[in-house]
């Protein structure tokens, strides 16, 4: 078998098993104060202090959620709370197309029941965000805009999105930007204060830490309406008995893969243009997505021409090859890429697609599987297509 | 063999599912998503394709331990049969939507996408029973005749049949749901679902003039006589008797006929409701006809069944009925029967009266 959907969730790292199994066995409410409370506080404050090392933070500055999804909803929708209550003009969010419906939804909510304005931000034919656009809709009324959100690295086609130009151009005109970067920790550099961002997401299972812990990075000073309230944990901001276990394996997962960061990515790198070649070899009408190069280390997206990507997945899936249409799902209904969309794909060429993501545990093994499996599986899946044509009226 | 099952939420194409993965077959089971707008969860019995049966179908799969998928057949099933089903009664016709998924969704679009994915059969939960015979397989009525669903698979061609798993066909229901139990799947007492599933109301008539409008006409007795007005044809099928608002000389009304153009609504007594003979459409055979065939007649689902004589014509056949059956509207499927067994199936055009 051949698990190639990292970006969906990765195993579990050794380090941080043993890290979370180590904290289940204790008690301690870290917020007691007494000696078992302040056992678990350590833990959670050293957690806190590993990660804000491994993202180019300061401790004070990570706030530990319930993950990548709460994060993203803190960040815009507190932001945009903060921002308007201090002026009432600010209504205005510049947000990327291409986003998570973690951003997606949150900023849709706000322009249905909070009077939020959204300019889309448009992207290249590599899913990459136009700076002239974002300049062009700050320029317009900057004194209007509560915050622009752009996301670190497209979960679906990979491209990597210019977050700092962006942000340059937002503090230029002293609005707020928040980035997504839960598919780009661990996997390229990130340094937030280098980055110049006011606020950043990560979550801990997309890097081999447990799942249902995430956190939102937020620079001093930026202060969200917070989502949940009560004891008053996390800076006031992000109330909730502190996780110790999730945030201890959260730090060990941030720890390795901080450390073998460049050494990862060189062999994900070699691993996916190997995956890449093949399927290339394999199947010549396939049509990569997203940018050659400038691209996380792990993704390989492909549309197949005159297929459909989730017939094609369930073929794979029947040959031992797991892997993604990496588009959002009601019910599991496969709805065409907002991301391909948003690059200019028609909606076949969107519904055609597939999302390869390598990670930690993958090997030469899981791309030759891969290969060996892809032609049959695009011969039958065209079949499929062209029968499901055919017999429509 | 490689069998796709087609697994609504429901208890009947679990166990259907279940059966055929102790059989040793090579089980996927997909759930079709057939509404546009899928409601959260359903109301009493009523409706399906909800989130919740789709839920319900991911956890029969679960504890089969197969694949599932959800496959998207809104915009098909729109095209297909809820614009067919309104088209139909627009024109004064009665149409049975679940015959039509079973002609154009189930065994068509699904199992000609099946087939070219390299499964050999799709299995569903019909109770039905395939018989295999020298002249290829038969379709028979269910063992549990209160819940042979034969009617509406009628419509098939001997080439969908030959693709087609019926598990049940042979099991009473009550016993389908011991089983359910029996193997721990968690929809073992989930109710049937009944009426038509896109309108989870049960108001057919309001769902008809949200989307036809309203199109009043008059209510005329059977010799002319103007007893009323009604503000939708469409709110009216052949052989009703309730909901027509008419005074008269105290004698029950039923409707007569319903004609689009003119949208009058004529209505009478029960006698002139009386059908001898059928003209039926569109006939599909199992078995090639003779010139004259001894059989029953059953032009609704669960309907009564009449011995008759069916003669194939040009463009279809004509069934003379040895007895009355009342309420037949065009629009709807008789399907012909020797016996258990189904020879073939046509839409009816016109009735002739008794």
């Amino acid at each position: 078998m051949a698990y190639l959907d990292h970006a969906a969730t990765t195993p579990m790292l050794p380090e941080a098993i043993a890290a979370v199994t180590e904290q289940l066995a204790r008690t301690g409410n870290a917020s007691s104060l007494h000696a078992s409370g302040r056992r678990a506080r350590r833990v959670v404050e050293e957690s806190r202090e590993t990660l804000a090392q491994a993202l180019g933070a300061r401790p004070s500055e990570v706030v530990l959620t319930g993950g990548g999804t709460e994060a993203d909803n803190l960040a815009v929708k507190g932001l945009f709370w903060a921002r308007r209550a201090a002026d009432p003009r600010r209504v205005r969010i510049l947000a990327g197309s291409v986003e998570h419906h973690a951003v997606l939804d949150p900023v849709a909510w706000l322009v249905r029941h909070e009077g939020a304005v959204v300019d889309w931000l448009p992207v290249d034919a590599y899913g990459r965000v136009r700076l002239e656009a974002v300049a062009e809709a700050l320029e317009r009324d900057p004194d209007d805009v509560a915050l622009v959100t752009v996301m670190w690295a497209n979960n679906e086609v990979g491209t990597l999105q210019p977050v700092t130009e962006i942000t340059e151009l937002a503090h230029a005109h002293r609005v707020p930007v928040h980035s997504d970067a839960v598919q780009a920790f661990g996997q390229v550099p990130l340094d937030f204060a280098h980055s110049g961002l006011d606020a950043m997401t990560v979550t801990s299972h997309k890097i081999g830490g447990p799942l249902g812990i995430g956190a939102l990075v937020l620079a001093r000073g930026v202060t969200p309406e917070p989502l949940l309230h009560g004891g008053g944990q996390e800076r006031d901001i992000r109330s909730g008995t502190f996780d110790a276990p999730a945030a201890a394996g959260f730090a060990a997962a941030a720890r390795v893969v901080t450390a073998e960061r460049a050494r990862r990515a060189e062999r994900l790198t070699r691993l996916r243009d190997r995956l890449v070649d093949g399927v290339h070899k394999a199947v010549p009408e396939a049509v990569l997505n997203g940018h050659p190069s400038d691209r996380l280390p792990g993704n390989a997206h492909f549309s197949f021409p005159g297929c459909e990507g989730d017939a094609l997945l369930m073929l794979l899936d029947a040959a031992g090859v797991e892997c993604s249409t990496g588009s959002a799902c009601s019910a599991g209904i496969a709805q065409p890429s907002h991301v391909l969309l948003a690059m200019g794909a028609d909606e076949a060429h969107a519904r055609s697609s597939l999302r390869f993501t390598l990670g930690h545990t993958s090997t030469d093994a899981d791309v030759d599987e891969l290969v060996a499996a892809i032609r049959p599986a695009v011969d039958r899946a065209r079949r499929a297509g062209l029968a499901r044509m055919g017999s429509g009226a | 063999m490689r069998v796709l099952a087609a697994v609504s939420g429901g208890v009947d194409s679990a166990v259907a599912a279940a059966r055929l993965v102790d059989a040793g077959h090579d089980v996927t089971c997909v759930h079709l998503a057939l509404s546009r707008t899928p409601e959260s969860s359903r109301t009493g019995a009523r409706g399906c394709c909800t989130l919740e049966d789709a839920r319900d179908a991911r956890r029969a799969a679960d504890v089969l331990g197969t694949p599932f998928y959800v496959w998207d057949l809104a915009e098909r099933f729109h095209d297909e049969v809820v614009s067919d089903f309104v088209t139909e009664y627009a024109a004064g016709r009665t149409p049975n939507p679940c015959l039509r998924c079973n002609e154009r969704i189930k065994f068509a679009a699904v199992l000609d996408r099946a087939l070219a994915l390299g499964f050999d059969a799709v299995a569903t939960g019909h109770y039905a029973r395939i018989v295999s015979a020298p002249g290829g397989p038969q379709l028979h009525r269910a063992v549990d005749e209160a819940k042979d669903q034969s009617y509406v698979l009628g419509v098939l061609t001997p080439e969908q049949l030959a693709h087609a798993i019926f598990p049940l066909g042979d099991t009473p229901k009550p016993e389908v749901r011991l089983e359910a139990e029996r193997r721990g799947l968690t929809v073992a007492r989930k109710p049937d679902s009944h009426d038509v599933c896109f309108i989870p109301d049960g108001d057919t008539s309001g769902f008809l003039r949200r989307r036809l409008g309203a199109a009043d006409g008059e209510i005329r007795d059977h010799d002319g006589t103007l007893l009323g007005h009604h503000d939708g044809a469409y709110a009216f099928t052949v052989g009703q008797r309730r909901g027509l608002r008419v005074t008269s000389d105290g004698r029950p009304r039923y409707v007569l006929s319903i004609s689009p153009v003119t949208r009058t609504v004529t209505v009478g007594p029960r006698a002139d409701l009386a059908v001898g003979a059928l003209h039926g459409v569109a006939a599909r055979w199992f078995a090639p006809p003779g010139p004259a065939l001894e059989c029953t007649a059953q032009v609704r689902a669960h309907g009564e069944q009449v011995p008759a004589a069916a003669r194939p014509v040009t463009d279809g056949v004509v069934v003379s009925l040895s007895r009355p059956l009342y309420g037949v509207a065009p629009g709807q499927a008789v399907v012909l029967y020797a016996g258990s067994r189904v020879l073939g199936s046509a839409t009816i055009a016109r009735t002739v009266a008794w």
